[in-house]
């Protein structure tokens, strides 16, 4: 399953500054780790909130409104898409990241199969797990 | 998140998901490290079990330490330790780990040459293909019996005394735990992607009587090769599997249609083409030419397949890339199946005309008998030629032919669709 890692724009992230070479190194040793494991999909930083731009939907109706925005904590400042087992896995690599205040919002992404509950194997793996219940794990 | 909701508290249970979740991340650097030390895997993913056994009973309790991996090895070091004393071998062995203090972790690029080795040692020529499998996914991939067990359709206890005959018939042959020398390296790294492609196939094109694929071993076996490619990033054919593995998988969403039957390539939505994995094809072929040697047989297969991920229509393709790339091919690796592939290219290169040539060249050498796609493939470019009488037998010998029930049924559909002459 895919996971979307969500970095929250916070103070510390929308500085006007670029990180320091000792936060670039955390970061790039976190990097390396999620690939090193094969679970790194893609992984993006975004440029400050108050330099991007919103557009609104009304009907028909577009409005594009600039930066900063009064509520920017919300926003996203960076993101990882993660190739993990589980949920626990996620968050275990959110855990790891090396930042010191904010938040990381952990998101399911969707994929084929959530779609295709009809399918032969998605069916044939129902009934493995129903014939092998019970069976415990031996890791 | 701060690592102070690492520890207890009413809001952070550790919960034996979230240990297991570890394991999965961590399980593979421990045991490699373990196999160096007590130079046997059974006794190593026996310690590394006890690790993780401890790390279950202390974890909801204590909150999972900063360094997880280092945890988990030092606590299995610390258990060899004990299990020596008992019995009177310590000497010979606690050097070797009386030398490296088990409480300090040991330096990343020894852990990743552990790493390495245990990739090797799993997939070593002394073992059948299957066990072969069956290793790489459990020490490599942390994978339990069960998980493969599931993968594979097969019982856990199947998949259970493999494991234990592999590890019997690397102990009996006292394989090394080892890179193998530069020498010998080609060819056992050719065994080591041979198998990842094992998996990555067995997921793709499922071949226990399915016409389904199981994403989960497609899934696993990408994650395999770029753990490889992560360890090896100086072998392009290392790049040039993740490339063709990202490639193919891209397509998956598109393969089959809501019934379940399969989609042919140039009929295929290409809307529905994982662009994001087309991206990382994209990266992962460019990684291995970049290194600058000529393109091995998974190179080429990526590039080929990159020609069709890239093209935005299968009329807009570069058909004559693609012959090129197919002559390349079959330059390397002479075989049949790659000679009607390219007479496929030729025809969509060159005009029906000149594919049916190639194409009834094959047919005349005979390499191809009884093999469905043959007839398949004559009818294809029969029907563009509107030779449709000639076509439909064609059609109807490839549906007598195929032993897949879906392509049967597609094959006897266009035989029957075929106009009247």
């Amino acid at each position: 399953m895919k996971y979307m890692l969500m970095l929250k724009a916070d103070p510390q992230n929308q500085q006007d500054r670029m990180p320091t070479d000792e936060e670039l190194n955390a970061m790039g040793r976190f990097n390396e780790q999620v690939i090193a494991a094969g679970a790194m999909l893609a992984g993006e930083g975004l440029h400050p909130v108050e330099t991007g731009s919103w557009v609104s939907y009304d009907g028909e109706e577009r409005v594009v409104t600039d930066g900063p925005f009064a509520e920017s904590k919300e926003l996203i400042a960076g993101f990882w898409i993660l190739q993990v087992a589980s949920k626990e896995e996620a968050l275990e690599w959110a855990r790891r990241i090396p930042i010191t205040s904010g938040a990381v919002e952990v998101r399911r992404v969707f994929e084929v199969e959530d779609f295709n509950q009809e399918n032969e194997y998605v069916q044939q793996e129902v009934k493995w797990r129903e014939e092998h219940e019970g069976q415990g794990r031996t890791a | 998140m701060a690592r102070g909701t690492r520890g207890p508290g009413p809001h952070c249970v550790t919960k034996h998901d979230a240990v297991e979740a570890v394991w999965r991340i961590e399980s593979s650097r421990v045991i490699a490290t373990l196999v160096r030390l007590t130079g046997d895997i059974g006794q190593a993913e026996d310690l590394a079990q006890e690790a993780l056994v401890a790390a279950l009973e202390q974890w909801p309790d204590s909150g999972i330490p900063k360094n997880p991996g280092a945890w988990l090895t030092t606590v299995a070091k610390r258990k060899a330790i004990d299990g020596w004393r008992r019995k009177s071998t310590l000497r010979d062995k606690y050097h070797s780990i009386a030398n490296e203090a088990p409480d300090a972790a040991a330096p990343d690029d020894l852990i990743r040459d552990d790493l390495l080795r245990l990739v090797f040692i799993s997939c070593h020529p002394v073992l059948t293909q299957e066990a072969r499998v069956t290793l790489t996914l459990r020490l490599v991939g942390g994978l339990s019996t069960e998980e493969i067990a599931r993968a594979f359709l097969v019982p856990s206890p199947t998949i259970g005394q493999r494991v234990t005959r592999a590890k019997r018939t690397l102990a009996a042959a006292k394989v090394p735990f080892e890179v193998p020398d530069p020498r010998e390296l080609t060819e056992r790294l050719a065994a080591v992607l041979e198998v990842i492609y094992l998996i990555f196939n067995e997921g793709y094109a499922a071949t226990a009587g399915e016409d389904w694929m199981r994403p989960g071993l497609t899934r696993e076996a990408l994650r395999l090769g770029r753990i490889l490619a992560n360890l090896m990033p100086r072998e392009p054919e290392v790049h040039g599997l993740v490339a063709l593995m990202e490639f193919q998988a891209s397509r998956m969403a598109a393969r089959t249609g809501p019934d379940g039957s399969p989609i042919l390539l140039n009929d295929q939505d290409r809307t529905r083409w994982d662009r994001l994995q087309i991206g990382r094809g994209v990266a992962s072929l460019a990684r291995a030419d970049a290194l600058g040697r000529a393109r091995g047989p998974y190179t080429l297969q990526a590039a080929l397949a990159a020609c069709h991920a890239t093209a935005p229509s299968a009329a807009k393709t570069d058909w004559h890339l693609i012959v090129a790339l197919y002559d390349a091919l079959a330059a390397l690796n002479p075989s049949p199946v790659i000679d009607l592939n390219r007479a496929v290219a030729v025809s969509m290169a060159s005009g029906p005309d000149a594919g049916l040539l190639a194409v009834d060249r094959l047919a005349g050498i005979g390499a191809l008998a009884g093999y469905h796609l043959l007839p398949a493939v004559r009818g294809d470019i029969l029907a563009r030629l509107g030779r449709w009488g000639e076509a439909r037998a064609e059609f109807e010998r490839a549906a007598s032919l195929t032993r897949n029930e879906r392509e049967r049924a597609m094959l006897q559909a266009r035989a029957d669709g075929a106009p009247a002459d």
